[in-house]
């Protein structure tokens, strides 16, 4: 039985108050069994076989390709069940929790994907669900919102600061401080108090697993480049992982830029953030330099976060992966952009990704990029803000 | 004055050891530094020392206070709206910290930004601290920062929750300065209209484990609390009802009087 990682790097850590010491505990210990527990195994990869629909394709995307110079391929996450990678994540905690028989799940949500994977595998499973969500997010994602209700999950508005991500968690993790002997929390991203950011990234990783043996089949070589937006940063974590340690493969994190690095409205924790604690783990947080939380901002709801998850804050360190960011604008163009090219309309977040790739262009080699997820749950705000 | 040849730890014992004396649980009212705004935490601060208070809990005020409920993570926002900072925070201890000791109750974030856990001990005892909480530096993570307060003379207090394992609470006591902060109930902060049944239990096995002081809050409300709470533990911490008396008040000598007469009416009942 391996361990669950605590730390990575002098990041992670378990930043929480003392009452929840106990769950984290019990969580590692029942990961780390389930993990190497076959039955559990079969039963999540039948899940995401049959369930989710997995393996997602790898897509060679032929006409982006032309318009950037290289060839470019998607993984497609935005095919998984719900729409994105986050079902990935909210499946296996799902089977978690019932396996410690808590019966009572909470969530929080920023874009709403992660409310929605989670509200669908509390159905799939008899769970209960809540689920917490900033009233800013609930206003710019209202399509989600409905699926919440309608998959029989409880959604508590969070009225709290600038009613988004950062408040949803903090009101979850509230929750779960006062509920933490009957409940569990299935977080979003590879944040939080450890074990959290290890095991999902453990669950997020079959992202990556599928696309090196998809590309490696359809290509023969691994790829130049691998291209992922980040947030919390679940899905560039998952597709990264099996990839660290193949050196001459370039790992790219993109970052919300918000109105420009320069601006402070941004969600960019990663390249213009402070070392800080927030939700229970040492990581780049966005913060003055009094240490207090500051707001993010960013046109995706997804990526409005003022904290990065602990591996790629020790990733950006020692240089194993580089990150960069784009503007509101770009990832505006960039999400209609790929839907005229491909048929195929992004979520903002990985609009992020695609905006970076339209600007960097040509080379050696090709690209993977994670498309984590669909744009339907988008549309009103993109039309609302383009004027379209 | 004895008491400024002594370090902060040594305060903390001191005053445990003058209520023990005359029969009774210490009383440690909490506030926030800079709420409703920074005059009106100086009056309350003073007010306390007036009225009866052992000790001071001192709240710095933080954007995301896990541990906190409403209340005081309202009175953190608001504190912090009013311009409240670290050193305006330590500026109420200071003004204070001559005539009772204060421990700072400051989320880890406070601690680590300002220049790493050594410099934070070092201003936290210039402002005449005695001690801090932080209520998100469980064990297992709080070596450097209790070694840190510990080389400035002060007491890093940790918290004992319902849920902590016997096993885990009796590291937590071997290693505990000044007190164990006992949590009354699994959630966090907040009036409570009736204590846990439990709580008696896990105080006296606290208490059997512990070399220190053993205080318990969260959820303490009423002067009758208090003395419920009084007649187990070592100490009486009343935090959430305060701070909503001092949020109601219109003036700072209005939010003096309406904390003064609560902690007045607490002593009494401790005493009873």
């Amino acid at each position: 039985m391996s361990a669950v990682e605590e730390r990575f790097g002098p990041y992670g850590g378990r930043y929480v108050p003392e009452t929840l010491i106990a769950a984290l505990d019990e969580l590692t210990d029942a990961w780390a069994q389930a993990r190497d527990d076959d039955a559990f195994g079969e039963r999540l990869a039948q899940l995401h076989r049959d369930f989710i629909g997995r393996p997602t394709p790898l897509y060679r995307a032929g006409r982006l390709s032309e318009r950037v110079g290289r060839t470019v391929y998607l993984k497609r996450e935005d095919l998984a069940h719900t729409g994105a990678h986050k079902i990935n994540n909210a499946i296996g905690q799902g089977l978690l929790a019932q396996r410690m028989g808590k019966l009572r799940v909470i969530a929080e949500t920023g874009a709403g994907q992660h409310g929605v994977a989670t509200a669908t595998v509390c159905a799939l499973l008899g769970l209960e669900c809540v689920v917490y969500m900033g009233t800013e997010d609930i206003r710019r994602q209202r399509p989600n919102v409905e699926r919440m209700g309608l998959l029989g999950a409880e959604v508590v508005p969070v009225e709290a600061g600038a009613r988004t991500l950062k408040e949803a968690v903090s009101a979850a993790i509230r929750d779960w401080v006062a509920n933490v002997e009957t409940t569990h929390y299935v977080i979003g991203s590879v944040v939080g108090p450890a074990p959290f950011p290890a095991l999902v990234r453990d669950l997020q990783r079959v992202i990556g697993d599928e696309a090196r043996e998809q590309a490696l089949a359809a290509e023969g070589a691994l790829p130049a480049r691998l291209i992922a937006c980040v947030g919390g940063g679940s899905n560039s974590i998952g597709i990264f992982t099996p990839f660290v340690a193949d050196e001459e493969v370039a790992l790219i994190g993109v970052e919300a830029a918000g109105e420009g690095l320069e601006s402070g409205r941004h969600g960019a924790s990663l390249l213009a953030g402070r070392t800080g604690v927030l939700h229970g783990s040492l990581s780049a947080v966005i913060a003055d330099e009094e240490g207090q939380i500051l707001e993010a901002h960013s046109v995706s709801a997804g990526l409005d976060y003022p904290g990065v998850g602990p591996e790629h804050a020790q990733l950006r360190d020692s240089g194993r992966a580089t990150y960069t960011a784009v503007t509101d604008a770009a990832a505006l163009a960039a999400f209609g952009e790929l839907s005229r090219l491909e048929g195929i309309v992004p979520a903002l977040e990985p609009s992020h990704a695609i905006a970076w790739l339209l600007e960097n262009g040509g080379g050696e080699g090709y690209d993977v990029l994670c498309l984590s997820g669909r744009g339907d749950k988008d549309l009103a705000e993109v039309m609302e803000l383009t004027g379209a | 004055m004895p008491e400024a040849t002594l370090t902060g730890v040594e305060r903390i014992a001191v005053a445990f050891e003058a209520a023990r004396s005359e029969g009774r649980a210490a009383l440690m009212p909490y506030m926030m530094a800079g709420f409703p705004d920074h005059e009106s935490s100086l009056a309350i601060a003073a007010a306390y020392a007036d009225s009866g208070a052992d000790l001071i809990e001192l709240g710095v005020p933080f954007s995301d206070p896990l541990a906190d409920g409403p209340t005081i993570h309202a009175a953190a926002t608001a504190a912090l709206g009013a311009g409240a900072t670290l050193g305006s925070a330590l500026e109420v201890c200071g003004s204070v910290s001559d005539r009772l000791p204060v421990v700072l109750m400051a989320y880890v974030n406070m601690v680590l930004a300002h220049g790493g856990a050594a410099e934070f001990a070092r201003r936290a005892a210039a402002a005449g601290a005695a001690g801090a909480i932080v209520p998100d530096l469980p064990l297992g993570e709080a070596e450097e920062v209790r070694a840190a307060l510990a080389a400035a003379g002060l007491a890093l207090v940790p918290l004992v929750a319902p849920t902590t394992p016997p096993e885990r609470r009796a590291r937590i006591c071997a290693v505990a300065r000044g007190f164990v902060y006992v949590v009354s109930t699994v959630g966090t902060t907040g009036e409570r209209a009736e204590l846990p049944a439990a709580l008696a239990d896990l105080v006296a096995a606290t208490k059997a484990e512990s070399e220190v002081p053993v205080a318990v809050g969260f959820g303490i409300s009423t002067p009758e609390q208090a003395a419920e709470v009084g007649r187990v533990a070592d100490g009486a911490i009343v935090g959430s009802r305060l701070v909503r008396a001092a949020a109601e008040a219109g003036s700072p000598e209005a939010a003096a009087e309406a904390v003064g007469a609560f902690l007045r009416e607490t002593r009494v009942a401790l005493a009873g």
